[in-house]
């Protein structure tokens, strides 16, 4: 397949977005200027960026809690992000969701997701919705391999096949499942879900040329009517479970052997299908995006906390009662 | 023209799927065979089609979860939880997703879901067919909760809880579908947060949740020809709540019991009742009386499931004992 300079430039600006807001963002949250918990997607972006990048506003991911890369990837902004990772007013989700249940209603990303395994029924309604209302939009969830054994899953991934819905089911096997290393083989996950009766693939994750491909065809086939796929991207975890976590559980050199392995970045420099991205449109495009996220890091960190009586807004559309008096 | 409460709950669905094609069915049974445990959905795929009269497979975990996704993306989905002790199965999607949509997305989300349950003991059903449960939700903030206890009734907070945009968990009393009242032709809806009230008196306030207004009303009625003014109240939605009418009913008759079939720890008897010691304290000639099913599950065999379910020489008695204080 043949990729045009454009294509293959918006490809590297978002991998490379998302590798420099999460290293941004470590880095305030590790000076105690960012709150609560940050999930750190670091080697993965190429499966987020792959899946998402051809769709479009009308099409649908239901994310995880590792869930910056997914929001990038679907065409968030930075700004918005950063206020809502400062949990600011004007963040996204007005400060009352975070890192971990940011959502963007006008970009189809319905919602990072704190419970594992939470997101791929939600994802299925999407696509429910898409199929009903005949829009040729697809919905995809995004599943760690721990959330691969959870039931809600497994219930999506039936639901899915029983009502052929326009669905993509993307796991994205990064090994651990928090702290503890995931047994199952890779594959695994991706036979499971083929048993329920759908095409399923497994693409090594940390290549966006594969991850891409894939997803193509995955969205091309819900967008025909041909019901859902399961894509396994299997890309090794470079960070602890959470932002703090020292992986005291991984081997050493393990870890740094598939650190280094696991990089989309210098992969997808060195393809030969990119050969058309000289090292000036690079370091053009590098230097944007640092400089994006001097701005909104500095906006983030100097804009406005919700005002007290943002705390009883939005439960309900509308409500009438002492209850939310 | 008088009908019964499935009769009521089936029309008010004909006519709110004609109204809007938004609207779709979905759950187990709904749509092939006799239109679920009780016909409550018979004819509609004859109408409607199956396109928007969905049988899905069991799986309880995916059809809250996806007719909350389906809302959030365009649908007005009408769930149906065949019976609300399920919620055992898939409570998290309706827990910490659905509820939480609108708050944690900053105000972005509106999910206008309908699911609709059977509640309630007396049928013979046992420990995990019978429960009550809606304390429970109504403890949730992000979700309504609506308990009609007559054919009108269903239909008029039916058809509200269809059109307003936030999520609704409609409990319908198993041992009330047969029951029979005049329901107004046409349209007719019922604003939430608007008690009914069933019987007016001036001795004592009987406030019935559910199938226990009936109840109550009978209670009134054996206490009448004792000479006793009882008034009942039917707060019809319980979140929200109609506080205001239940405390006006309580100025009057300085007297309250609370008839709720739910066990009675944090149950809405309690809550009813800590309200009225709070806001309604000098009202009060006597202590306020709950009558609540006891601290057990369900019985299956009808002779303890008949001591488990609140009676109405337990409303008598209990009335008794507020006006002989």
């Amino acid at each position: 397949m043949d990729y045009s300079l454009n294509e293959l430039t918006r490809a590297y600006r978002l991998m490379k977005t998302i590798r420099e807001f999460e290293e941004r963002i470590r880095s305030e949250y590790q000076q105690g200027k960012l709150p609560g918990f940050i999930h750190m997607y670091r080697n993965q972006e190429a499966i987020a960026v792959g899946a998402c990048l051809d769709m479009t506003n009308d099409d649908y991911i239901a994310s995880t809690h590792r869930g910056h890369g997914h929001c990038i990837a679907k065409g968030c902004e930075l700004e918005g992000m950063m206020l809502e990772l400062a949990c600011k007013q004007d963040g996204l989700c007005n400060g009352k969701g975070g890192s971990m249940h940011i959502a963007d209603m006008t970009k189809g990303m319905l919602g990072a997701n704190a419970i594992v395994g939470g997101g791929p029924p939600i994802a299925a309604g999407a696509a429910l919705t898409a199929k009903t209302l005949q829009t040729g939009g697809v919905s995809m969830a995004f599943i760690g391999d721990g959330a691969s054994d959870q039931g809600t899953v497994a219930e999506a991934l039936n639901l899915a096949v029983v009502l052929q819905l326009p669905m993509i089911f993307m796991y994205e096997n990064n090994f651990y499942a928090e702290f503890t290393r995931n047994p199952k083989p890779e594959g695994r996950i991706a036979e499971r879900a083929g048993a329920f009766g759908m095409p399923s693939v497994v693409v090594d994750g940390s290549d966006f040329f594969a991850v891409h491909a894939a997803c193509r065809e995955a969205i091309e086939r819900g967008r025909n009517g041909g019901g859902p796929t399961a894509i396994e991207a299997v890309s090794a975890r470079y960070y602890g479970h959470f932002e703090g976590d020292p992986q005291a559980y991984r081997d050493e050199a393990e870890l740094r052997a598939q650190r280094e392995a696991g990089d989309p970045l210098p992969h997808f420099l060195a393809d030969p299908r990119t050969a058309s991205l000289d090292v000036k449109t690079v370091a053009e495009v590098d230097a944007a995006i640092f400089a994006e996220l001097d701005r909104t890091v500095e906006l983030a960190l100097a804009a406005a906390d919700p005002t007290p009586e943002k705390l009883y807004t939005d439960v309900y559309v509308n409500y009438e009662g002492r209850a939310m008096q | 023209m008088k009908m019964s409460m499935r009769e009521a709950i089936n029309l008010t669905l004909h006519e709110e799927m004609a109204r809007d094609n938004r609207v779709v069915i979905m759950g187990e049974d709904v749509a092939s065979g006799q239109g679920g445990v009780y016909g409550v959905t018979a004819g509609l795929t004859e109408k409607f089609g199956v396109a928007r009269v969905i049988d899905t497979p069991i799986t309880e975990s995916a059809i809250v979860g996806a007719a909350g996704g389906a809302a959030l993306t365009g649908l007005r989905p009408v769930a149906e939880l065949m019976f609300i002790d399920f919620l055992g199965v898939c409570l998290d999607q309706l827990l910490n997703q659905i509820a939480k949509f609108r708050y944690m997305f900053g105000g972005q989300a509106r999910t206008p879901l309908v699911i609709r349950t059977m509640i309630g003991a007396g049928e013979g059903t046992g420990p995990q067919h019978s429960q009550i449960l809606y304390s429970m939700l109504a403890a949730i903030p992000g979700i309504k909760v609506v308990t009609p206890s007559n054919a009108a009734d269903a239909k008029g907070l039916l058809a509200e809880a269809i059109r307003q945009d936030d999520p609704v968990v409609f409990c319908e009393h198993k041992a009330l579908y047969l029951s029979e009242c005049d329901v107004p032709e046409g349209d007719y809806v019922i604003p939430f947060g608007k008690a009914r009230t069933v019987v007016e008196g001036t001795d004592i306030t009987l406030c019935g949740l559910s199938r226990m207004a009936v109840l109550a009303e009978q209670a009134a009625a054996e206490l009448a020809a004792e000479g006793i003014s009882a008034e009942v109240i039917d707060p019809r939605t319980l979140s929200p709540l109609d506080e205001e009418s239940i405390l006006a009913s309580v100025s009057k008759t300085g007297r309250l019991v609370v008839v709720d079939e739910s066990n009675p720890l944090c149950s809405m008897a309690s809550e009813i009742s800590g309200m009225v010691a709070e806001f309604g304290f000098d009202y009060l000639d006597a202590p306020v009386q709950r009558v609540t099913a006891p601290h057990t599950p369900v019985p299956a065999t009808p002779c303890l499931e008949k001591d488990y379910v609140p009676s109405v020489a337990d409303i008598v008695r209990a009335a008794k004992k507020a006006l002989a204080y």
